[in-house]
């Protein structure tokens, strides 16, 4: 019975986005060619491999974290990326003594342009109700635990502003490169719900 | 609106469930493109866009999956347009003559370009910033039954400025579409304790970004 009410959801929807795609083109509003085109963008262009690059440039160059964290939209934008960097991101630092986790209460704003598409966990009753209210168990359902004399901030995007987390760097990462720092970045590291792994 | 997207501080939702994925079905994928093809076109802006989702009744809102609100909410305003009618929604094809679209219908070669740049939000400011770094400050207890981008659980309370942002197009003007009133911008700290009572984690700071109008002296 769930099952079938789940598939006759899925039926009437895709009836009724096939219904609007079919108006709108019929009517000219929309290209059916550019509709490919922007769902590809999101899914094999922009994504979080993005943020990773920025996460470990900045562990690398002292000159580039400064700038990161001081304009993070002009210091990404001057990495020649062939993607676009909207004009009002924000990047906050974790340290050993602050973590820093990025949420969207009243609705799903989240940092396209450096992490792609946000899961769906990100867009979700419970981390939306609850992160303001009570970060730790937040961080405890993704199974992270901070010391209990960690600061924590927590950054309601309310605004057109968009937050990019800089993980810690762990320890005995001195000799990696660029490339291989940026393997071990996770977009959950970046939105703050997970740290980095040594 | 005093809403049911406002979830912050609500209780009973359980824990985070872990779903990576950003799409279920290809219907979802559909409707991602369709939408963000429409409002490149120019048949609704940012705030409009989630105002629409807004008006949802909470009982669609909370047992709808987060594109059939998409899909709902591009339903609601395209029909409000005069873009698409009722009639041709349930007959699933074009009936009526086309009003244009503000910007045009946006071509496969323009998809790239003009989709993906999110966000140029900053205005030129009218007058100075009125509050500064490191000011208290108190939100205003406003319940507006529009669009407001101020959280129910940061009404009322008393912040420090912690960041001045930047003079940027406000939401609660730019729902009509027909003004953008820009306004300062700031980041506000609150101590959780100051927002959920003193049995909050003393470690803890919640910052929101609020617009000039939202706040007062503390």
């Amino acid at each position: 019975m769930h099952d079938h009410d789940h598939h006759s959801e899925l039926s009437e929807m895709q009836l009724r986005v096939k219904a609007l795609e079919t108006i709108l083109t019929e009517k000219g509003y929309v290209d059916p060619a550019a509709l490919d085109l922007i769902v590809e963008h999101y899914e094999t262009k922009v994504g979080p491999h993005i943020g990773a690059r920025v996460v470990a440039k900045a562990w690398a160059e002292p000159a580039f974290k400064r700038a990161l964290l001081a304009d993070a939209s002009k210091a990404i934008a001057g990495l020649g990326l062939d993607t676009k960097v909207g004009d009002h991101l924000i990047a906050v630092e974790n340290t050993p003594q602050l973590h820093n986790i990025i949420v969207c209460t009243l609705c799903s704003c989240y940092p396209w342009d450096v992490l792609g598409l946000p899961p769906t966990w990100y867009k979700s009753a419970p981390y939306r109700s609850r992160t303001v209210k009570d970060p730790r168990g937040v961080l405890a359902d993704f199974g992270v635990t901070l010391p209990a004399t960690t600061q924590i901030r927590v950054w309601d995007s309310t605004a057109e502003t968009r937050y990019l987390v800089l993980p810690v760097r762990p320890a005995g990462t001195e000799r990696l490169s660029q490339d291989e720092l940026a393997a071990r970045v996770t977009r959950d590291s970046m939105v703050g719900t997970g740290l980095v792994a040594a | 609106m005093n809403g049911i997207h406002d979830m912050g501080g609500m209780d009973a939702f359980g824990k985070v469930v872990p779903d990576q994925r950003a799409f279920h079905a290809e219907w979802e994928r559909r409707v991602f493109s369709l939408l963000n093809a429409v409002e490149a076109a120019g048949a609704w802006n940012i705030d409009q866009f989630r105002f629409g989702i807004e008006r949802l009744p909470p009982e669609v809102y909370l047992t709808s999956s987060y594109f059939k609100r998409w899909h709902l909410m591009a339903e609601l305003l395209l029909r409000e347009g005069g873009y698409v009618s009722a009639a041709e929604l349930a007959a699933g094809h074009a009936i009526g003559t086309p009003k244009p679209l503000p910007c045009g219908t946006m071509q496969a070669y323009q998809a790239v370009a003009e989709t993906f740049i999110s966000g140029a939000f900053g205005r030129p400011a009218r007058h100075p910033a009125v509050f500064k770094v490191g000011d208290t400050v108190r939100t205003r207890n406003i319940h507006s039954a529009s669009h407001t981008r101020l959280p129910r659980y940061a009404r009322g309370h008393t912040g420090r400025i912690d960041n001045v942002i930047g003079c940027h197009v406000f939401p609660d003007a730019n729902v009509t579409g027909a003004d953008e009133n820009p306004q300062w911008l700031y980041a506000v700290a609150f101590n959780a304790r100051d927002l959920w009572g003193d049995d909050a984690d003393s470690t803890v700071k919640v910052v929101i970004n609020a617009f000039e109008p939202y706040l007062g002296p503390a």
